[in-house]
């Protein structure tokens, strides 16, 4: 059943909300194995961030399980076993740069020479040299962002959660952002899942896609992504990738016009 | 700006009165010398004996200011203190909140001149310093706004960055420090700015019942009852009382200025 080599177990997972009685999630049975790239993909509604939140021990499933590299969530949240990053930065006006990607060291007890120098680590790794002092509202909404990635992996979890990062972004910033989290996912080596309703961002980031539909959220496909590795800006204008898009359009499309009609 | 707008006031003080005098209105009160004085002579008088071969009013009032600033000053630290306190403990237990809000506001209908008395015989003449029991009554008055102010501003942090500390396992005492308390700073300061006029307000009127001369309350008493002789006494005591508010005030604004370097738009 649970296997240890696992990055990510959902088991017979369904969540209802007391309020309203909804029914965010359900019989979701999903695996992750370590080192994918998984996107959630869906219209609003379908549950995705809510299946995010259940991974993250945020929210508690109603039923079934979930075990993250073989502990139960709730263990893997106690032990920082996995980075949050939500779709605003989040990022403390009253803290600086440096002092804002410390902030889950300084929780775990780091010592103070060790967390300058994680810092400085994850401020080269997200290209932001020379902004360590300043404060979170001189920075544009992308380097906001990059900041926020740079503290989830500061403590350098196994596991990433990422929900919606890139939805508030402008398209420029969003591809060229795309690009880094690659390079950060290859340099980190950790397991990411990904919350996006961007068709597109979710073929060119994934190694895989989940494809999920609403009321109740469920998981309407999986759809392997064969693009090659590293993936560039001209990944984008391979026809694999248009094949890939148009698959994913059309397992969302279908969920949803059953949904309607 | 601020000297435009005191020439503007001051301007209009003369101007009533002169209005008022040359048509001989009486409403909504008649105006002479007796009510309101000219206020060249309520600045005048402050550069005056207080009484013949006695020092200079200004004088008299200024060391009468310290001490009531004294009072103030160690009843605004107080009420601060018990106000962030409750705050604190209000903002983590919902049962706690419903329970004693109701009696936090309570505490603030009733009248600080019903209170002073018994403050001052409870702690009265136990050794301890004849300005502790105005303290405790400036600190009465002090509490509330920060109390408010704190579980508003506690209960402001964003849910997101709740759910980020979460993400961490951190303590509540860490998402008290270093999220809740960081963003309600800007809630508690405008609350220090009420309470730092209030405790002004707290000293003076704590004065009264405990018949301590050593004070701005005891010139207001003492002048009142001869206001028919010098009214430009009280009119004088009057304006310093309230230079030491803005005083106080002044310096909330600074220490903001200094702790809450955060977004500009924090700072109000």
């Amino acid at each position: 059943m649970t296997t240890a080599a696992a990055a990510v177990t959902i088991e017979n997972v369904t969540k209802t909300f007391a309020k309203g009685g909804t029914t965010a999630l359900q019989d979701i049975d999903l695996e992750l194995q370590p080192g994918e790239f998984v996107s959630l993909i869906g219209p609003s509604g379908c549950g995705k961030s809510t299946l995010l939140r259940v991974i993250g021990d945020l929210i508690q499933p109603s039923t079934g399980t979930v075990h993250v590299g073989g502990k139960t969530a709730q263990q893997a949240r106690v032990d920082n076993d996995y980075g949050m990053v939500f779709q605003e930065a989040v990022l403390f006006d009253w803290r600086t740069v440096a002092k804002n990607i410390s902030l889950p060291l300084e929780l775990a007890g780091w010592e103070r020479t060790r967390r300058t120098e994680r810092v400085k680590e994850m401020v080269d790794l997200v290209e932001l040299g020379g902004f360590e002092s300043h404060h979170p509202w001189e920075l544009s909404g992308g380097m906001q962002m990059r900041v926020a990635i740079a503290r989830a992996l500061s403590f350098d979890p196994k596991l990433l959660l990422m929900d919606e990062p890139f939805g508030a972004l402008d398209e420029m910033t969003r591809e060229r952002l795309n690009i880094e989290l690659l390079r950060i996912w290859e340099a980190a080596g950790s397991t990411v899942v990904f919350v996006t309703h961007s068709i597109t961002e979710a073929v060119f980031l994934s190694t895989r896609v989940v494809v999920m539909s609403p009321r109740p959220g469920r998981i309407a496909g999986l759809v392997e992504i064969d693009l090659p590795q590293p993936r560039t800006a001209d990944t984008r204008e391979e026809p694999r990738f248009f094949e890939l898009a148009t698959e994913l359009r059309e397992l969302l499309r279908g969920r949803t016009a059953e949904g309607v009609h | 700006m601020t000297l435009v707008v005191l020439a503007a006031l001051w301007a209009f003080w003369e101007a009533y009165r002169a209005l008022w005098m040359a048509t001989g209105w009486t409403r909504p009160f008649t105006v002479d010398d007796l009510t309101m004085p000219p206020m060249t002579d309520i600045v005048g008088r402050l550069f005056e004996p207080l009484a013949d071969g006695q020092p200079l009013l200004i004088r008299n009032l200024l060391d009468k200011s310290a001490f009531t600033m004294r009072e103030a000053l160690a009843g605004f630290a107080l009420g601060a203190v018990i106000g962030f306190t409750i705050g604190v403990v209000l903002h983590h237990s919902r049962l706690l909140r419903r329970g004693f809000l109701p009696y936090v506001v309570a505490s603030q209908t009733v009248p600080i001149l019903a209170i002073a008395p018994m403050v001052v015989i409870w702690l009265g003449g136990k050794g301890l310093p004849i300005w502790m029991p105005v303290a405790v009554i400036a600190a009465y008055l002090t509490f509330f706004p920060v109390t408010i102010n704190t579980i508003r501003g506690l209960d402001s942090a964003e849910p997101r960055a709740l759910e980020l500390m979460r993400s961490y396992a951190a303590s509540p005492w860490d998402v008290l420090w270093r999220v809740k308390f960081p963003a309600s700073l800007p809630y508690i300061f405008a609350a220090l700015k009420v309470s730092a006029t209030a405790s002004v307000v707290g000293a003076i009127i704590g004065e009264l019942p405990s018949s301590i001369q050593d004070g701005l309350g005891g010139a207001i008493i003492n002048f009142n009852q001869y206001y028919s002789l010098d009214p430009t006494a009280l009119w004088a005591t009057n304006i310093v009382a309230a230079a030491l508010g803005i005083v106080f005030f002044g310096a909330v604004v600074l220490a903001e200025r200094l702790v809450v370097r955060a977004a500009p738009e924090h700072v109000a």
